[in-house]
């Protein structure tokens, strides 16, 4: 402690040290988080099932997300990123995964929603095997802190089937 | 600042960090804000800052005493010894 620089160097540094011990704890607190989330997804309708030039299948629908991810939030989190694939498999590969909504949840109260929408990206087959496919419909979300760990997790519905011929 | 006073300017900094940290922590999580303990911790790191960092007269009573000039002088520094050259061949005659 020689000198005013000295000082003041070593009270910076000090402090940056604690700072990053006290992020770090606060990171690992969110693992006590015990979160309850539930989410349903309903396909209201096919609007229409096509084959394009290309030679891929497509699909439009339209669903209504229902989901309450309140318990996911904690005091380290930022905002949860949500969104939904459908799943499904076919010959050429063991899973496919398209993504067909997905959100930013900012805050707590915006986390108990419901939304009435079509598909927002396209879902568009890998070929063509989608007439008559069954598939899942999966949640995931991505719970995003404000500092450390980011928890990332889902919910996999069942028992969607797509039309056995196109509309 | 003398020695006695880097002593306790450097104890006093690192005890009033810690504490500060912990307490904002401990603030913040418990009202889950985390917004709260960032600015609890700012308010304590400025007020180290404060106390510890500027030369307060408080660091300043243990003052070193160096000898007086009048007493200096009643002891002259000692002079170098005339060097005598090095390796030198002795001629002995």
């Amino acid at each position: 402690m020689h000198s005013f620089g000295y000082r003041a160097n070593a009270v910076v540094t000090f402090a940056v040290t604690i700072l990053a011990v006290m992020c770090s704890i606060a990171s690992l607190s969110d693992n006590f988080n015990a979160s309850s989330p539930t989410a349903e997804i309903k396909v209201l309708n096919i609007n229409w099932f096509q084959k394009q030039p290309n030679g891929n299948d497509e699909v439009s629908l339209t669903m209504n997300i229902s989901a309450d991810l309140q318990s996911m939030f904690t005091w380290n989190t930022k905002q949860v990123f949500v969104f939904v694939a459908a799943e499904y498999e076919t010959p050429q590969n063991a899973l496919n995964q398209v993504s067909l909504w997905d959100g930013i949840l900012p805050s707590k109260e915006n986390a108990k929603f419901w939304i009435h929408t079509t598909n927002k990206y396209r879902f568009v087959d890998q070929g063509s095997n989608l007439r008559g496919k069954d598939f899942n419909l999966t949640l995931h979300w991505h719970v995003m802190p404000k500092t450390g760990k980011m928890f990332a997790d889902k919910i996999v519905m069942t028992g969607y089937r797509l039309p056995d011929s196109y509309r | 600042m003398d020695w006695q006073g880097q002593k306790r300017a450097e104890m006093l900094m690192q005890v009033m960090l810690v504490v500060f940290g912990v307490v904002a922590f401990v603030v913040g999580y418990s009202i889950g804000s985390f917004r709260t303990m960032m600015l609890v911790y700012a308010g304590g790191v400025t007020l180290t800052a404060l106390i510890t960092v500027p030369n307060w007269p408080c660091y300043n009573r243990h003052p070193l005493n160096w000898l007086d000039p009048s007493e200096a002088e009643k002891h002259p520094k000692p002079q170098p010894v005339p060097s005598k050259k090095k390796g030198g061949k002795h001629h002995h005659k």
